[in-house]
Protein backbone atom coordinates (compact mmCIF):
# COMPACT_ATOMS: atom_id res chain seq x y z
CA UNK A 1 0.00 0.00 0.00
CA UNK A 2 2.63 2.39 0.99
CA UNK A 3 4.71 1.27 -2.19
CA UNK A 4 1.30 2.12 -3.82
CA UNK A 5 0.69 5.29 -2.22
CA UNK A 6 4.74 6.57 -3.19
CA UNK A 7 4.47 5.61 -6.98
CA UNK A 8 1.36 7.93 -6.92
CA UNK A 9 3.06 10.52 -5.59
CA UNK A 10 6.10 10.62 -7.53
CA UNK A 11 3.55 9.94 -10.63
CA UNK A 12 1.67 13.36 -9.69
CA UNK A 13 4.49 15.39 -9.40
CA UNK A 14 6.67 13.99 -12.78
CA UNK A 15 2.72 14.22 -14.12
CA UNK A 16 2.75 17.75 -13.49
CA UNK A 17 5.93 18.49 -15.06
CA UNK A 18 4.50 16.68 -17.93
CA UNK A 19 1.67 18.53 -17.83
CA UNK A 20 3.71 21.92 -18.32
CA UNK A 21 5.65 20.39 -21.65
CA UNK A 22 2.27 19.70 -22.66
CA UNK A 23 1.31 22.83 -22.25
CA UNK A 24 3.40 24.33 -24.19
CA UNK A 25 2.85 22.20 -27.41
CA UNK A 26 -0.63 22.64 -26.89
CA UNK A 27 -0.31 26.73 -26.93
CA UNK A 28 1.73 26.35 -30.08
CA UNK A 29 -0.38 24.01 -31.86
CA UNK A 30 -3.60 25.46 -30.93
CA UNK A 31 -2.72 29.22 -32.15
CA UNK A 32 -0.62 28.10 -35.25
CA UNK A 33 -1.34 24.57 -36.22
CA UNK A 34 2.66 23.86 -35.82
CA UNK A 35 3.70 20.83 -34.11
CA UNK A 36 7.09 22.33 -31.97
CA UNK A 37 9.14 19.39 -31.67
CA UNK A 38 12.03 21.34 -30.42
CA UNK A 39 9.98 22.27 -27.57
CA UNK A 40 12.20 20.24 -25.29
CA UNK A 41 15.40 21.41 -26.76
CA UNK A 42 13.99 25.33 -27.07
CA UNK A 43 13.91 24.71 -22.95
CA UNK A 44 17.19 22.85 -23.09
CA UNK A 45 18.59 26.33 -24.28
CA UNK A 46 16.81 27.89 -21.46
CA UNK A 47 17.92 26.25 -18.68
CA UNK A 48 22.03 26.04 -20.13
CA UNK A 49 21.32 30.19 -19.87
CA UNK A 50 20.11 29.91 -16.47
CA UNK A 51 22.80 27.92 -15.87
CA UNK A 52 25.19 30.47 -16.65
CA UNK A 53 23.66 32.66 -14.58
CA UNK A 54 24.11 30.64 -11.24
CA UNK A 55 27.74 29.01 -12.17
CA UNK A 56 28.21 33.01 -11.81
CA UNK A 57 27.31 32.64 -7.81
CA UNK A 58 23.90 34.31 -8.56
CA UNK A 59 21.24 33.33 -6.23
CA UNK A 60 18.78 30.59 -7.25
CA UNK A 61 15.75 32.56 -7.83
CA UNK A 62 17.57 35.14 -10.24
CA UNK A 63 18.62 31.90 -12.67
CA UNK A 64 14.66 30.83 -12.19
CA UNK A 65 13.73 34.32 -13.53
CA UNK A 66 16.07 34.45 -16.24
CA UNK A 67 14.57 31.05 -17.51
CA UNK A 68 11.77 31.91 -17.74
CA UNK A 69 12.86 35.28 -19.56
CA UNK A 70 14.93 33.50 -21.47
CA UNK A 71 12.13 31.39 -22.93
CA UNK A 72 10.25 34.23 -23.65
CA UNK A 73 12.27 35.88 -25.61
CA UNK A 74 13.47 32.60 -27.71
CA UNK A 75 9.96 31.88 -28.13
CA UNK A 76 9.61 35.60 -29.80
CA UNK A 77 12.41 35.26 -32.09
CA UNK A 78 12.12 31.70 -32.81
CA UNK A 79 8.55 32.12 -34.18
CA UNK A 80 9.22 35.54 -35.80
CA UNK A 81 12.77 34.06 -37.48
CA UNK A 82 11.89 30.82 -37.78
CA UNK A 83 8.25 29.96 -37.84
CA UNK A 84 6.79 32.80 -39.93
CA UNK A 85 8.43 32.10 -43.23
CA UNK A 86 6.81 28.39 -43.62
CA UNK A 87 3.58 29.08 -41.84
CA UNK A 88 1.44 28.98 -44.32
CA UNK A 89 2.53 26.62 -46.17
CA UNK A 90 1.88 22.91 -46.08
CA UNK A 91 2.35 21.67 -42.33
CA UNK A 92 5.08 19.10 -43.00
CA UNK A 93 7.15 22.11 -44.02
CA UNK A 94 7.00 23.49 -40.26
CA UNK A 95 6.63 19.99 -38.71
CA UNK A 96 10.40 19.27 -40.85
CA UNK A 97 11.36 22.95 -39.77
CA UNK A 98 11.19 22.17 -35.73
CA UNK A 99 12.50 19.22 -36.14
CA UNK A 100 15.64 20.77 -37.73
CA UNK A 101 15.90 23.23 -35.06
CA UNK A 102 16.13 20.37 -32.68
CA UNK A 103 19.10 18.79 -33.59
CA UNK A 104 20.35 22.12 -34.88
CA UNK A 105 19.95 23.14 -30.81
CA UNK A 106 20.81 20.14 -29.40
CA UNK A 107 23.91 20.41 -31.75
CA UNK A 108 24.74 23.67 -30.85
CA UNK A 109 24.80 22.96 -26.94
CA UNK A 110 26.82 19.98 -27.76
CA UNK A 111 29.31 22.19 -29.15
CA UNK A 112 29.27 24.90 -26.67
CA UNK A 113 29.15 22.62 -23.32
CA UNK A 114 29.97 19.82 -24.05
CA UNK A 115 27.95 16.29 -22.95
CA UNK A 116 29.17 16.40 -19.50
CA UNK A 117 26.42 16.16 -17.33
CA UNK A 118 26.38 19.35 -15.11
CA UNK A 119 24.33 19.62 -11.79
CA UNK A 120 21.69 21.82 -11.53
CA UNK A 121 20.77 23.37 -7.81
CA UNK A 122 17.13 23.03 -6.99
CA UNK A 123 15.58 25.48 -4.91
CA UNK A 124 14.49 23.07 -1.93
CA UNK A 125 15.62 19.19 -0.79
CA UNK A 126 15.19 16.46 -3.51
CA UNK A 127 14.70 13.91 -0.53
CA UNK A 128 11.68 12.32 0.23
CA UNK A 129 10.00 12.98 3.61
CA UNK A 130 9.63 11.26 6.87
CA UNK A 131 6.08 11.54 8.33
CA UNK A 132 4.84 9.92 11.00
CA UNK A 133 7.74 7.36 11.13
CA UNK A 134 7.22 6.58 6.99
CA UNK A 135 8.98 7.47 4.27
CA UNK A 136 7.33 9.32 2.17
CA UNK A 137 8.81 9.05 -1.76
CA UNK A 138 7.36 12.94 -1.94
CA UNK A 139 10.01 15.87 -1.22
CA UNK A 140 9.77 19.65 -0.78
CA UNK A 141 10.88 19.89 -4.20
CA UNK A 142 8.03 17.86 -5.35
CA UNK A 143 5.64 20.12 -3.52
CA UNK A 144 7.01 23.38 -5.36
CA UNK A 145 6.67 21.42 -8.63
CA UNK A 146 2.91 21.02 -8.53
CA UNK A 147 2.71 24.47 -6.89
CA UNK A 148 4.66 25.99 -9.87
CA UNK A 149 2.39 24.02 -12.54
CA UNK A 150 -0.50 25.07 -10.86
CA UNK A 151 0.40 28.48 -10.80
CA UNK A 152 1.03 28.82 -14.55
CA UNK A 153 -2.11 26.86 -15.41
CA UNK A 154 -4.26 29.27 -13.56
CA UNK A 155 -2.38 31.83 -14.49
CA UNK A 156 -3.07 30.66 -17.87
CA UNK A 157 -6.61 30.16 -17.50
CA UNK A 158 -6.95 33.34 -16.12
CA UNK A 159 -5.52 35.49 -18.99
CA UNK A 160 -7.46 33.38 -21.42
CA UNK A 161 -11.09 33.57 -20.01
CA UNK A 162 -10.59 36.75 -18.16
CA UNK A 163 -8.80 39.29 -20.65
CA UNK A 164 -9.35 41.11 -23.93
CA UNK A 165 -5.73 39.75 -24.69
CA UNK A 166 -7.50 36.38 -23.99
CA UNK A 167 -10.40 36.72 -26.04
CA UNK A 168 -8.37 37.63 -29.36
CA UNK A 169 -5.62 34.53 -28.49
CA UNK A 170 -8.48 32.45 -28.42
CA UNK A 171 -10.37 33.80 -31.55
CA UNK A 172 -7.17 33.73 -33.28
CA UNK A 173 -6.54 30.03 -31.97
CA UNK A 174 -10.35 28.78 -33.19
CA UNK A 175 -10.98 31.01 -36.25
CA UNK A 176 -8.13 33.18 -37.70
CA UNK A 177 -9.84 34.30 -40.63
CA UNK A 178 -13.11 35.54 -38.31
CA UNK A 179 -10.44 36.99 -35.92
CA UNK A 180 -8.82 38.87 -38.79
CA UNK A 181 -12.38 39.94 -40.10
CA UNK A 182 -13.21 41.64 -36.52
CA UNK A 183 -9.89 43.30 -36.59
CA UNK A 184 -7.96 41.29 -34.51
CA UNK A 185 -3.84 42.17 -35.57
CA UNK A 186 -3.02 38.32 -35.88
CA UNK A 187 0.76 38.46 -36.15
CA UNK A 188 1.79 39.78 -32.79
CA UNK A 189 -0.24 37.45 -31.25
CA UNK A 190 1.08 34.62 -33.01
CA UNK A 191 4.32 35.82 -31.24
CA UNK A 192 3.09 36.11 -27.83
CA UNK A 193 1.94 32.33 -28.52
CA UNK A 194 5.34 31.16 -28.87
CA UNK A 195 6.81 33.21 -26.58
CA UNK A 196 4.56 31.78 -23.29
CA UNK A 197 4.53 28.10 -24.88
CA UNK A 198 8.36 28.10 -24.98
CA UNK A 199 8.43 29.58 -21.47
CA UNK A 200 6.15 27.08 -19.92
CA UNK A 201 8.94 24.63 -21.08
CA UNK A 202 11.56 26.33 -19.61
CA UNK A 203 9.59 25.93 -16.36
CA UNK A 204 9.06 22.32 -17.13
CA UNK A 205 12.54 22.38 -17.51
CA UNK A 206 13.74 23.89 -14.42
CA UNK A 207 11.77 21.31 -12.65
CA UNK A 208 13.13 18.40 -14.57
CA UNK A 209 16.66 19.67 -13.93
CA UNK A 210 17.51 19.08 -10.77
CA UNK A 211 16.76 15.10 -10.38
CA UNK A 212 18.04 14.22 -14.25
CA UNK A 213 21.19 16.83 -14.57
CA UNK A 214 22.08 19.24 -17.18
CA UNK A 215 22.98 17.21 -20.41
CA UNK A 216 22.06 18.83 -24.04
CA UNK A 217 19.10 15.80 -24.40
CA UNK A 218 18.15 15.77 -21.08
CA UNK A 219 14.77 17.00 -22.47
CA UNK A 220 14.53 14.31 -24.86
CA UNK A 221 12.42 11.61 -22.89
CA UNK A 222 10.38 14.34 -21.10
CA UNK A 223 9.14 15.61 -24.84
CA UNK A 224 8.17 12.24 -25.58
CA UNK A 225 6.17 12.28 -22.56
CA UNK A 226 4.69 15.44 -23.08
CA UNK A 227 3.28 14.78 -26.34
CA UNK A 228 1.54 11.74 -24.93
CA UNK A 229 0.13 14.07 -22.53
CA UNK A 230 -1.08 16.00 -25.49
CA UNK A 231 -2.14 13.41 -27.36
CA UNK A 232 -4.33 11.73 -25.19
CA UNK A 233 -5.44 15.18 -23.55
CA UNK A 234 -6.57 16.70 -26.86
CA UNK A 235 -3.68 18.92 -28.52
CA UNK A 236 -5.91 21.95 -28.54
CA UNK A 237 -6.62 21.91 -24.61
CA UNK A 238 -5.06 23.27 -22.14
CA UNK A 239 -7.18 21.51 -19.52
CA UNK A 240 -6.34 18.54 -21.50
CA UNK A 241 -2.70 19.10 -21.31
CA UNK A 242 -3.01 19.04 -17.00
CA UNK A 243 -5.44 15.98 -17.03
CA UNK A 244 -3.35 14.24 -20.11
CA UNK A 245 -0.45 14.88 -18.30
CA UNK A 246 -1.11 13.25 -14.84
CA UNK A 247 -2.43 10.22 -16.95
CA UNK A 248 0.52 10.49 -17.98
CA UNK A 249 2.52 10.90 -14.89
CA UNK A 250 0.85 8.48 -13.11
CA UNK A 251 0.77 5.72 -15.75
CA UNK A 252 4.45 5.67 -16.60
CA UNK A 253 4.95 5.74 -12.60
CA UNK A 254 2.66 2.45 -12.12
CA UNK A 255 4.66 0.73 -14.87
CA UNK A 256 7.61 1.38 -13.37
CA UNK A 257 7.37 0.67 -10.11
CA UNK A 258 5.50 -2.83 -10.88
CA UNK A 259 6.85 -3.76 -13.88
CA UNK A 260 10.73 -2.11 -14.26
CA UNK A 261 12.02 1.21 -14.99
CA UNK A 262 13.08 0.41 -18.68
CA UNK A 263 9.51 -0.08 -19.30
CA UNK A 264 8.57 3.13 -19.22
CA UNK A 265 9.28 5.04 -22.61
CA UNK A 266 6.99 1.92 -24.04
CA UNK A 267 4.53 2.64 -22.15
CA UNK A 268 4.23 6.03 -23.04
CA UNK A 269 4.06 4.93 -26.75
CA UNK A 270 1.06 2.42 -25.97
CA UNK A 271 -0.62 5.39 -24.18
CA UNK A 272 -0.07 7.06 -27.15
CA UNK A 273 -1.75 3.77 -29.24
CA UNK A 274 -4.44 3.52 -27.12
CA UNK A 275 -5.59 6.53 -26.85
CA UNK A 276 -5.27 7.24 -30.64
CA UNK A 277 -7.66 3.98 -31.26
CA UNK A 278 -10.02 5.05 -28.36
CA UNK A 279 -10.58 8.46 -28.43
CA UNK A 280 -8.59 10.01 -31.26
CA UNK A 281 -9.14 13.60 -30.85
CA UNK A 282 -7.78 13.53 -27.30
CA UNK A 283 -9.92 13.59 -23.54
CA UNK A 284 -10.84 17.39 -23.55
CA UNK A 285 -10.64 18.76 -27.63
CA UNK A 286 -14.18 20.17 -28.61
CA UNK A 287 -13.82 18.91 -32.05
CA UNK A 288 -15.85 21.34 -33.63
CA UNK A 289 -18.31 20.39 -36.37
CA UNK A 290 -16.83 22.64 -38.86
CA UNK A 291 -20.09 23.87 -41.97
CA UNK A 292 -18.15 24.97 -45.32
CA UNK B 1 -21.84 61.32 -49.56
CA UNK B 2 -19.82 58.93 -49.04
CA UNK B 3 -19.98 55.85 -51.21
CA UNK B 4 -18.18 52.12 -52.14
CA UNK B 5 -16.95 52.18 -56.08
CA UNK B 6 -15.63 49.15 -57.10
CA UNK B 7 -13.80 50.12 -60.67
CA UNK B 8 -12.79 47.76 -62.98
CA UNK B 9 -11.86 45.46 -60.09
CA UNK B 10 -9.94 41.44 -61.57
CA UNK B 11 -9.95 38.82 -58.81
CA UNK B 12 -8.04 35.67 -60.30
CA UNK B 13 -6.95 32.50 -58.38
CA UNK B 14 -4.20 31.16 -60.48
CA UNK B 15 -4.87 30.71 -63.94
CA UNK B 16 -8.75 31.10 -62.86
CA UNK B 17 -10.14 34.51 -63.53
CA UNK B 18 -13.07 34.79 -60.42
CA UNK B 19 -14.07 38.50 -61.49
CA UNK B 20 -13.36 40.19 -64.64
CA UNK B 21 -13.55 44.02 -64.41
CA UNK B 22 -16.03 44.68 -62.05
CA UNK B 23 -17.26 48.34 -61.73
CA UNK B 24 -20.06 49.27 -59.22
CA UNK B 25 -21.15 51.89 -56.83
CA UNK B 26 -22.63 51.51 -53.42
CA UNK B 27 -24.47 54.26 -51.89
CA UNK B 28 -25.03 55.33 -48.51
CA UNK B 29 -28.64 54.26 -46.49
CA UNK B 30 -29.15 51.58 -49.26
CA UNK B 31 -29.04 48.01 -49.69
CA UNK B 32 -26.93 47.21 -52.74
CA UNK B 33 -27.60 43.41 -53.72
CA UNK B 34 -25.31 41.29 -55.70
CA UNK B 35 -27.15 38.65 -57.38
CA UNK B 36 -26.16 35.34 -59.22
CA UNK B 37 -25.49 31.50 -59.72
CA UNK B 38 -23.02 29.76 -57.56
CA UNK B 39 -19.43 29.96 -58.99
CA UNK B 40 -20.50 33.34 -60.19
CA UNK B 41 -17.43 35.14 -58.30
CA UNK B 42 -20.02 36.65 -55.61
CA UNK B 43 -18.24 35.73 -52.68
CA UNK B 44 -14.69 36.53 -54.33
CA UNK B 45 -16.19 40.09 -54.89
CA UNK B 46 -16.97 40.45 -50.97
CA UNK B 47 -13.55 38.90 -49.76
CA UNK B 48 -11.68 41.30 -52.49
CA UNK B 49 -13.36 44.12 -50.40
CA UNK B 50 -12.53 43.28 -46.97
CA UNK B 51 -8.96 42.32 -48.10
CA UNK B 52 -8.71 38.86 -47.85
CA UNK B 53 -8.09 38.18 -51.31
CA UNK B 54 -6.10 40.63 -53.63
CA UNK B 55 -7.35 41.74 -56.37
CA UNK B 56 -4.92 41.64 -60.17
CA UNK B 57 -6.05 44.69 -60.82
CA UNK B 58 -8.61 47.65 -60.39
CA UNK B 59 -9.11 49.57 -57.82
CA UNK B 60 -12.23 49.69 -54.07
CA UNK B 61 -12.47 52.87 -52.98
CA UNK B 62 -15.04 53.72 -50.06
CA UNK B 63 -15.46 57.77 -49.45
CA UNK B 64 -12.48 58.36 -52.08
CA UNK B 65 -9.74 56.00 -49.88
CA UNK B 66 -8.13 53.10 -51.64
CA UNK B 67 -8.89 50.13 -50.15
CA UNK B 68 -7.31 47.48 -52.37
CA UNK B 69 -3.86 47.07 -50.82
CA UNK B 70 -4.93 47.91 -47.44
CA UNK B 71 -4.66 44.62 -45.06
CA UNK B 72 -7.86 43.13 -43.79
CA UNK B 73 -6.92 44.81 -40.30
CA UNK B 74 -6.78 48.45 -41.40
CA UNK B 75 -9.51 47.84 -43.87
CA UNK B 76 -11.88 46.77 -41.00
CA UNK B 77 -10.98 50.22 -38.74
CA UNK B 78 -11.63 52.00 -42.12
CA UNK B 79 -15.20 51.04 -40.60
CA UNK B 80 -15.36 48.30 -43.21
CA UNK B 81 -17.43 44.58 -41.73
CA UNK B 82 -17.63 41.58 -43.53
CA UNK B 83 -20.12 38.73 -42.61
CA UNK B 84 -18.87 35.94 -43.89
CA UNK B 85 -20.63 33.00 -45.37
CA UNK B 86 -21.47 29.97 -43.40
CA UNK B 87 -22.08 31.70 -40.44
CA UNK B 88 -18.80 32.03 -38.78
CA UNK B 89 -19.88 32.24 -34.99
CA UNK B 90 -16.91 31.08 -33.00
CA UNK B 91 -18.36 27.95 -31.41
CA UNK B 92 -15.71 27.60 -29.04
CA UNK B 93 -16.90 31.15 -27.17
CA UNK B 94 -20.22 32.19 -25.68
CA UNK B 95 -22.56 34.56 -27.13
CA UNK B 96 -21.03 37.31 -25.56
CA UNK B 97 -17.44 36.51 -25.93
CA UNK B 98 -18.32 36.43 -29.62
CA UNK B 99 -19.95 39.45 -29.16
CA UNK B 100 -17.06 41.31 -27.35
CA UNK B 101 -14.72 40.69 -29.91
CA UNK B 102 -16.60 42.20 -32.76
CA UNK B 103 -16.02 45.53 -30.00
CA UNK B 104 -12.35 45.37 -29.02
CA UNK B 105 -10.44 47.29 -31.26
CA UNK B 106 -13.25 49.84 -31.86
CA UNK B 107 -14.69 50.63 -27.84
CA UNK B 108 -12.97 50.94 -24.49
CA UNK B 109 -14.35 48.16 -21.42
CA UNK B 110 -16.47 50.89 -20.34
CA UNK B 111 -18.29 51.43 -23.66
CA UNK B 112 -18.90 47.99 -24.53
CA UNK B 113 -22.04 47.05 -22.41
CA UNK B 114 -24.00 49.56 -23.94
CA UNK B 115 -22.84 48.92 -27.24
CA UNK B 116 -23.98 44.83 -27.08
CA UNK B 117 -26.83 46.22 -25.45
CA UNK B 118 -27.86 47.70 -28.48
CA UNK B 119 -27.26 44.15 -30.46
CA UNK B 120 -29.53 42.46 -28.04
CA UNK B 121 -32.16 44.87 -28.35
CA UNK B 122 -32.09 44.65 -32.12
CA UNK B 123 -32.18 40.75 -31.68
CA UNK B 124 -34.04 39.60 -28.86
CA UNK B 125 -33.13 35.96 -29.03
CA UNK B 126 -29.76 36.56 -28.47
CA UNK B 127 -30.22 38.38 -24.98
CA UNK B 128 -31.29 34.79 -23.04
CA UNK B 129 -28.40 33.27 -24.55
CA UNK B 130 -25.18 35.75 -23.46
CA UNK B 131 -23.45 32.71 -21.48
CA UNK B 132 -24.29 29.85 -23.94
CA UNK B 133 -21.83 28.44 -26.35
CA UNK B 134 -22.84 29.70 -29.53
CA UNK B 135 -22.69 25.63 -30.78
CA UNK B 136 -26.48 25.59 -29.17
CA UNK B 137 -27.24 28.52 -30.99
CA UNK B 138 -29.95 28.01 -33.93
CA UNK B 139 -29.36 28.48 -37.48
CA UNK B 140 -30.91 31.96 -37.47
CA UNK B 141 -29.94 33.22 -34.17
CA UNK B 142 -26.41 32.03 -35.48
CA UNK B 143 -26.92 34.77 -37.97
CA UNK B 144 -28.39 37.37 -35.66
CA UNK B 145 -25.24 36.71 -33.89
CA UNK B 146 -22.44 36.96 -37.03
CA UNK B 147 -24.24 40.23 -38.07
CA UNK B 148 -24.72 41.51 -34.38
CA UNK B 149 -21.27 40.92 -34.27
CA UNK B 150 -20.19 43.10 -37.29
CA UNK B 151 -22.76 45.70 -36.12
CA UNK B 152 -21.14 46.08 -32.58
CA UNK B 153 -17.93 48.27 -34.41
CA UNK B 154 -20.34 50.27 -36.03
CA UNK B 155 -19.33 49.73 -39.43
CA UNK B 156 -19.94 52.11 -42.58
CA UNK B 157 -19.78 49.29 -44.88
CA UNK B 158 -22.04 45.80 -44.17
CA UNK B 159 -20.67 42.67 -46.67
CA UNK B 160 -22.95 40.35 -45.96
CA UNK B 161 -22.92 37.24 -48.05
CA UNK B 162 -25.81 34.65 -48.09
CA UNK B 163 -27.21 35.78 -44.58
CA UNK B 164 -30.41 33.76 -45.46
CA UNK B 165 -28.60 30.36 -46.26
CA UNK B 166 -30.36 27.16 -44.97
CA UNK B 167 -32.95 29.71 -42.54
CA UNK B 168 -36.92 29.38 -42.90
CA UNK B 169 -38.31 31.62 -44.89
CA UNK B 170 -39.80 33.00 -42.36
CA UNK B 171 -36.58 33.99 -40.58
CA UNK B 172 -35.20 35.24 -43.69
CA UNK B 173 -38.35 37.57 -43.94
CA UNK B 174 -37.69 39.06 -40.28
CA UNK B 175 -33.51 39.19 -41.14
CA UNK B 176 -34.36 41.12 -44.71
CA UNK B 177 -36.70 43.35 -42.43
CA UNK B 178 -34.38 44.50 -39.68
CA UNK B 179 -31.85 45.13 -42.23
CA UNK B 180 -33.71 47.01 -44.37
CA UNK B 181 -34.41 49.09 -41.29
CA UNK B 182 -31.38 49.32 -40.09
CA UNK B 183 -29.66 50.52 -43.44
CA UNK B 184 -31.84 53.50 -43.59
CA UNK B 185 -31.13 54.06 -39.80
CA UNK B 186 -27.83 53.99 -39.38
CA UNK B 187 -27.27 55.09 -43.41
CA UNK B 188 -24.99 51.90 -43.43
CA UNK B 189 -23.90 50.63 -46.98
CA UNK B 190 -24.98 47.20 -47.65
CA UNK B 191 -23.71 44.59 -49.93
CA UNK B 192 -25.87 41.92 -49.88
CA UNK B 193 -25.07 38.73 -51.66
CA UNK B 194 -27.60 36.22 -52.26
CA UNK B 195 -29.11 33.71 -54.25
CA UNK B 196 -32.05 34.43 -52.90
CA UNK B 197 -32.70 36.57 -55.59
CA UNK B 198 -36.14 37.16 -54.84
CA UNK B 199 -36.13 38.41 -50.90
CA UNK B 200 -32.40 40.15 -51.53
CA UNK B 201 -34.38 42.36 -54.18
CA UNK B 202 -37.46 43.06 -51.88
CA UNK B 203 -35.23 45.72 -49.48
CA UNK B 204 -32.31 46.54 -52.23
CA UNK B 205 -32.67 49.81 -54.07
CA UNK B 206 -29.61 48.85 -56.40
CA UNK B 207 -28.99 45.24 -57.73
CA UNK B 208 -25.89 43.82 -59.76
CA UNK B 209 -25.87 40.80 -61.73
CA UNK B 210 -22.75 38.74 -61.99
CA UNK B 211 -22.18 35.89 -64.44
CA UNK B 212 -19.40 34.05 -64.42
CA UNK B 213 -16.90 37.25 -62.89
CA UNK B 214 -18.36 40.08 -65.14
CA UNK B 215 -21.19 42.19 -64.49
CA UNK B 216 -24.29 41.61 -66.73
CA UNK B 217 -26.93 43.79 -65.04
CA UNK B 218 -26.07 46.75 -63.10
CA UNK B 219 -29.31 48.55 -62.63
CA UNK B 220 -32.59 49.61 -59.93
CA UNK B 221 -33.64 46.75 -57.79
CA UNK B 222 -37.21 47.23 -59.01
CA UNK B 223 -35.78 47.17 -62.74
CA UNK B 224 -34.12 43.86 -62.16
CA UNK B 225 -37.44 42.34 -60.86
CA UNK B 226 -39.78 43.70 -63.26
CA UNK B 227 -37.60 42.33 -65.92
CA UNK B 228 -39.11 38.43 -66.19
CA UNK B 229 -35.99 37.56 -69.28
CA UNK B 230 -33.39 38.52 -66.97
CA UNK B 231 -35.06 36.96 -64.02
CA UNK B 232 -35.67 33.73 -65.81
CA UNK B 233 -32.45 33.78 -67.59
CA UNK B 234 -29.66 34.20 -64.49
CA UNK B 235 -31.92 34.62 -61.42
CA UNK B 236 -33.96 31.33 -61.67
CA UNK B 237 -37.70 32.08 -60.50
Amino acid sequence: MQFFLNLTLGGIASGMIVAAVALGLVLIFRSTNVVNFAQGAMAMITTYVAYGVLRDGADYWLGFVVALAAGLVFGAVTQIVVIRPVQNKSPLNAIIVTFGFLILLEGLAGAIYGGTNRVFPAPFSVVGQKLGGTQIAFSPFDVFTVVAVLVLMVGMLAVFRGTDLGLRMRAVAFAPETARLLGVRVRPLLTLGWALAVSAGALAALLVVPTAQLTPNFMDVILIYGFTAAVVGGLDSPVGALVGGLVTGLSLAYVGGYLGGSLEPMAALALVIVSLMIRPEGLFSRPAPRRV
Amino acid sequence: MPVLEIDDLSVSYGAVHALTDVTFAAAEGEVTAVLGANGAGKTTLLRAISGLVRPRKGTIRYDGEPLEKMSVEKIVRHGVAHVPEGRSVIEEMTVEENLRLGALWRFGRRERGAVLDEVYELFPPLSGRRRQHANTLSGGERQMLTIGRALVSRPKVLLLDEPSLGLAPIVTAQLMTVLRDLTASSKLIVVLVEQNARSSLSIAKRAVVINLGRVVVCDDAATVAGDTELRHHYLGY
